[in-house]
């Protein structure tokens, strides 16, 4: 690997991991409020928050290098804060991904969440505990398998971006090159022998998080 | 909390479902334990999660010795976390993600150290738990899991317990293991217990006073002893009507094997019980246990014959028998019989009869 290949796996973890966080820390309460809700707002924000699964990655990343713009609304936002605008940066990386890794955070959650069930909440609440005592002490801990899928598969599905990165964060060494592009210029550039060893390293990767995914559910039903 | 409201536990409680409505008015005691009874569908579980605070009736009110829970009226309606009452489920509700003893302590931290009434190691004892503390809840049987969420309930140091179906999940063998600890709960709390019940054995073994609930209606309340001897009862009771006698060991009469139980007005004899003289012991004497006769029968193998006086009659659900109420002194007897001996007896009010007990069914 030459040093680009080290620069883009860097960035490429370091992408993945900020935006894992943000999307645990931004997931939990959608899909806390999609799971709780009788709110006829319930549809709507659960088919925005899904709408990344069916979009093609080009086309979301479309309209938010539009609305991170000068003109767009976000990047008058960031630009009247004083961040100036946020396409062709790092934080434009993560702001994106997190939107496009979303539903693969949410669903897992509100699964997990809807199998907890009604009878776990009134058991805490008869042992007084309050509805965030109530979160953080049964919810959080009976929903441990969801979050870790959660995580991984928010994880994983980060540093497989392509189609979005290329939208919005185009192809900046050390900036926004991930390893994706990375592997794409490769090929351009006939260097199949690097882009191998990228890809292979990519398949290693996918077959990683995978394997610990499904043993890790196996442990789970076990116990 | 506002801490005018009436004493006992007081409630009007009104619910509209599709196809059921919940409509209760009691005023029941303070202490002890009240079972409500009815069928699946009665509204008896619909009750327990009103009083709660896991369901909400509106325009509702509850007070519980004094303090108001619910007044609609006023806007006021604590959340099911501020109000000071242990509840167990019918099924196993314990945290499978903790141990026992965390399961326990879950709900003791949570209660502040003054309001604390009833210490971890007397909620332990009185359950009977001690050796099962450092295993998860799925490991446990259905008869301990629920010892364990009886003990956490307490462990809230409530002001109101409420038990609901709690051996319903459970075999014959684990509710006999389970039962004395309920007995020992009755008889050691000086708080009231709603006891949501479909078994008329559990009512009759527990219960001080009872509700029978029916479509989300009261049908009948009032002391246990009292109600159970009533004659205009639907057919909760059915085949089980009879009575509930609370009696106390008089004397072991070892050459025959037999101890006599003293009640108010009376005595009668059971195979010799292990208890010793004085122990309170509540026995039950089903309604078609008892035969009645005119005169008393001199050579009979009925040990168990007591003077009493009629005091009514009704039709039962099988066209050939009639139940009749005694009173036995100040103590309300059943006898079921058929409607032809009724009518050769001239079975009227204040007619004098001989009832015959042929079996007595103790509780303990």
């Amino acid at each position: 690997m030459d040093p680009g290949d080290l620069t883009a796996l860097r960035l490429t973890l370091e992408l993945a991991t900020i935006v894992t966080g943000l999307l645990l820390l931004i997931g939990t309460p959608i899909a806390w409020w999609l799971t709780r809700t009788t709110s006829k707002l319930k549809g709507i924000v659960g088919t925005v928050v899904a709408l990344p699964l069916v979009l093609p990655p080009t086309v979301l990343g479309f309209y938010m290098l539009l609305a991170m713009g000068p003109q767009g609304p976000i990047g008058r936002l960031t630009q009247s804060l004083g961040l100036g605008l946020l396409p062709f940066t790092f934080s434009g990386l993560v702001v994106t991904s997190v939107i496009y890794s979303m539903p693969f955070v949410v669903q897992p959650l509100q699964n997990t969440f809807t199998a907890i069930g009604e009878r776990p909440l009134e058991v805490a609440a008869t042992l007084r505990a309050g509805p965030w005592d109530t979160f953080f002490s049964v919810v959080v801990p009976l929903a441990r398998p969801g979050f870790i899928t959660a995580a991984i598969l928010g994880f994983a599905h980060t540093v497989g971006e392509f189609g979005v990165v290329l939208m919005i964060g185009g192809n900046i060494p050390g900036k926004t090159r991930v390893i994706s592009v990375q592997i794409y210029d490769h090929v351009e550039a006939m260097e199949y022998a690097q882009a191998h060893w990228l890809a292979g390293a990519m398949v290693l990767f996918a077959f990683i998080v995978l394997f610990a995914l499904y043993s890790l559910q196996q442990n789970t039903r076990e116990t | 909390m506002i801490a005018d409201g009436p004493n006992g536990v007081c409630m009007k409680l009104r619910l509209d479902y599709p196809g059921f409505c919940l409509n209760v008015n009691l005023n029941l005691p303070g202490r002890g334990v009240t079972a409500l009874f009815g069928h699946s569908g009665s509204g008896k579980t619909t009750v327990l999660r009103c009083v709660a605070g896991l369901e909400r009736a509106p325009g509702g009110f509850l007070a519980i010795n004094g303090q108001v829970w619910q007044d609609d009226a006023n806007a006021i309606f604590l959340p099911t976390y501020r109000r000071p009452l242990g509840y167990v489920f019918q099924e196993a509700s314990l945290f499978p993600h903790l141990t026992a003893r965390k399961n326990l302590e879950y709900a003791q931290k949570r209660v502040p150290f003054k309001s604390r009434k009833v210490s971890f190691d007397q909620a332990i004892g009185l359950l009977g738990i001690e050796h099962l503390l450092d295993r998860r809840p799925a490991s446990l049987s259905g008869g301990e899991r629920q010892r364990v969420a009886i003990a956490r309930a307490l462990l809230t140091s409530p002001d109101l317990l409420l038990l609901d179906e709690p051996l319903a999940a459970l075999d014959l063998k684990r509710k006999r293991e389970i039962l004395p600890y309920l007995e020992r709960l009755h008889d050691e709390l000086d708080i009231p217990i709603l006891y949501v019940s479909h078994s008329p054995d559990e009512v009759a073994r527990l219960a001080d006073h009872l509700v029978l609930l029916a479509n989300g209606s009261v049908v009948a309340e009032g002391p246990l002893h009292e109600t159970l001897a009533r004659l205009d009862l639907p057919a909760a009771f059915a085949d089980d009507a009879g009575v509930v006698l609370d009696t106390v060991i008089g004397a072991h009469e070892d050459h025959d094997s037999l101890t006599r139980l003293d009640f108010d007005g009376g005595s009668i004899y059971v195979a010799r019980r292990p208890e010793g003289a004085g122990r309170r012991l509540r026995c039950r004497v089903h309604a078609r246990d008892v035969s009645l006769t005119l005169e008393r029968a001199e050579h009979t193998s009925i040990l168990n014959i007591l003077a009493a006086k009629v005091v009514g009659a009704a039709a039962t659900e099988s066209p050939a028998h009639v139940l009749v109420r005694l009173q036995v002194n100040g103590t309300p007897l059943l006898a079921r019989i058929t409607r032809r001996s009724s009518n050769n007896l001239g079975i009227a009010p204040g007619l004098p009869v001989w009832a015959q007990i042929k079996a007595v069914a103790l509780l303990d």
